[in-house]
């Protein structure tokens, strides 16, 4: 049951994924992006982390992309040359660096699998994922890396805004 | 098992129905009515059947025949595909967010607990607001994709008013949440079974800043300026003709319905009647049997929580038609500077009033 819904969303995400990489227009890739992170949030409902899923789609899809829209729109970007994606030369480094970590991650996940046992299904208490429950974790168990991340999160924006505004003045 | 799928499918139906079947067509009517009021006219009374024209109700009929019967029109160089489905990606959230919005309480029905909301998730507040920012999408890609200046202009402004009207609307949603300690609809709603702990006493800083926020967001005047007609033709949906801008005013008319629904179970009480409790309530009903009692209560229910809302979308109306339009920059002025403001001191306060009354 629970693969009958796993396998189309999952290949959604890959699809869209390749979508991303392989669009030549910038929004396009945008849009692929978009697709892809509602399908992984579909991938965390599945797997009963409800509020990992609506955090994913509030922050990457909500916010984020929607930046990207904008800043795509006001920089008015046009489409790739159509050389095709493969034939840029001076990319081949990039392109090699990206395959390695690929065949890395490959090899992980690979290693992963045929350990794994796919057919139960791991237990899980009625809190798990609740907004009660990471709360209370987030302030209990990991309330300094919280903080820090928070302190981390306010010198961004203020440097954001001292950035902006000696261009102002 | 299948009584459950049943009683979930006719919950769905119950909803769409009254969204599209009632209150989008009826809207536009109102809206047409509404503003003759305001400007001293008659209104819209010429579509007739026979000669009768029942005050203009089959405007109606004429707008659906005019949107179904027109050019479906995709201006040269436009993205054909993104053109063409923007207008759903604008409508659907729209109505996705009924999916957690609770019309009614909790009944016993043939033994039968039956819980009036589609979805009872635990993440419900978050869940409205996740959605409603997916709907900046539909409006962006429909101005990017036709390709057109006015258009463009118009997404541009869209993204920038929704993401800003966005921060407001998500730190006014933690007050809220503050106040009731859940995240789901359906318990912010019983808790205010007591006339006291209704929303708009206990945030009243928030219900102000919610609804102006929502406003900005549905892209409304006061607040619409990436539809400005003097400025920009029709902003984000001037190349859009037929049932597709049909879509766009489907979405705008619904998602009005939606914030008076929002407005409804946060801050006025949703479905309860002042100082009435559900349980005095079952009383007056006794002699009718369980089952019979608690549907009537469920009739007076859902009664009430739509009179509610109908309230907030005549608010809606009155409004629309008595201000005149934000100048851009003043809208980000009101976001930024004003709203943004307010809505941290308003978690700051009620944080410390939380705090000392423990």
């Amino acid at each position: 049951m629970e693969l009958l819904i796993f396998y189309p969303l999952a290949g959604f995400c890959v699809v869209l994924a390749l979508g991303v990489v392989l669009n030549n227009s910038p929004v396009g890739s945008a849009i692929s992006l978009i697709g892809m992170m509602l399908g992984l949030a579909g991938i965390f409902v599945l797997q009963q982390a409800h509020f990992l899923a609506i955090l994913q789609i509030i922050i990457y899809a909500g916010a984020i992309m929607v930046l990207f829209m904008f800043v795509i729109m006001l920089l008015n970007l046009k489409e790739g040359d159509d050389t095709g994606w493969i034939a840029r030369e001076r990319n081949l480094l990039l392109s090699v660096l990206t395959g390695l970590l690929a065949v890395g991650i490959l090899y992980k996940i690979s290693g992963i699998l045929f350990t794994a046992e796919m057919d139960t299904p791991a237990i899980l208490p009625d809190s798990f994922g609740t907004v009660a429950t990471i709360g209370e974790t987030l302030f209990t168990d990991f309330v300094l890396p919280f903080e820090v991340a928070s302190i981390l999160l306010l010198a961004a924006m203020v440097g954001a805004v001292v950035l902006a505004k000696t261009k102002l003045d | 098992m299948w009584v459950d799928l049943i009683i979930t499918l006719a919950k769905i139906l119950f909803i769409l129905a009254i969204l599209v079947g009632f209150f989008a067509p009826v809207l536009t009517w109102v809206e047409r009515k509404q503003s003759a009021l305001m400007q001293d006219r008659v209104g819209a009374n010429r579509a007739d059947i026979l000669g009768f024209t029942v005050l203009g109700l089959f405007h109606i009929i004429a707008d659906a025949v005019k949107m179904f019967t027109k050019e479906d029109f995709i201006p040269d160089g436009a993205n054909k595909v993104l053109h063409t489905i923007s207008p759903v990606i604008a409508l659907v959230p729209a109505l996705l967010t009924f999916a957690v919005v609770p019309f009614g309480g909790q009944y016993t029905l043939f033994d039968k607990e039956v819980n009036l909301v589609i979805s009872d998730l635990d993440v419900g507040l978050l869940f409205v607001f996740a959605i409603a920012s997916l709907a900046t999408y539909g409006y962006v890609i429909a101005g990017w994709s036709s390709n057109n200046n006015w258009s463009l202009l118009g997404s541009m402004r869209t993204a920038s008013q929704m993401i800003s009207y966005e921060v407001t609307i998500g730190l006014t949603i933690i007050g809220v949440l503050m106040v009731y300690g859940s995240m789901k609809l359906t318990e912010i709603g019983a808790i205010q079974e007591n006339f006291w702990m209704w929303g708009i006493f206990l945030q009243p800083l928030g219900f102000f800043m919610f609804l102006t926020a929502s406003i900005a967001e549905n892209k409304r005047i006061p607040f619409d300026a990436p539809e400005a007609e003097s400025e920009l033709v029709a902003g984000y949906f001037t190349e859009y003709s037929g049932l597709k801008f049909g879509m766009f005013f489907m979405a705008e008319f619904i998602e009005i319905v939606t914030i008076g629904a929002l407005m409804t179970i946060l801050f006025l009480g949703a479905w309860h009647i002042p100082f009435l409790t559900t349980a005095t309530l079952l009383s007056w009903f006794d002699f009718l049997g369980t089952t019979g009692s608690n549907l009537v209560v469920m009739f007076i229910h859902v009664g009430v929580f739509f009179a509610k809302v109908v309230f907030f979308v005549y608010l809606q109306m009155i409004i629309r038609w008595t201000l005149p339009r934000f100048r851009y920059d003043q809208i980000m002025k009101l976001g930024w500077k004003i709203l943004l403001p307010l809505s941290l001191a308003n978690i700051l306060v009620t944080g410390l009033v939380i705090l000392a009354l423990n």
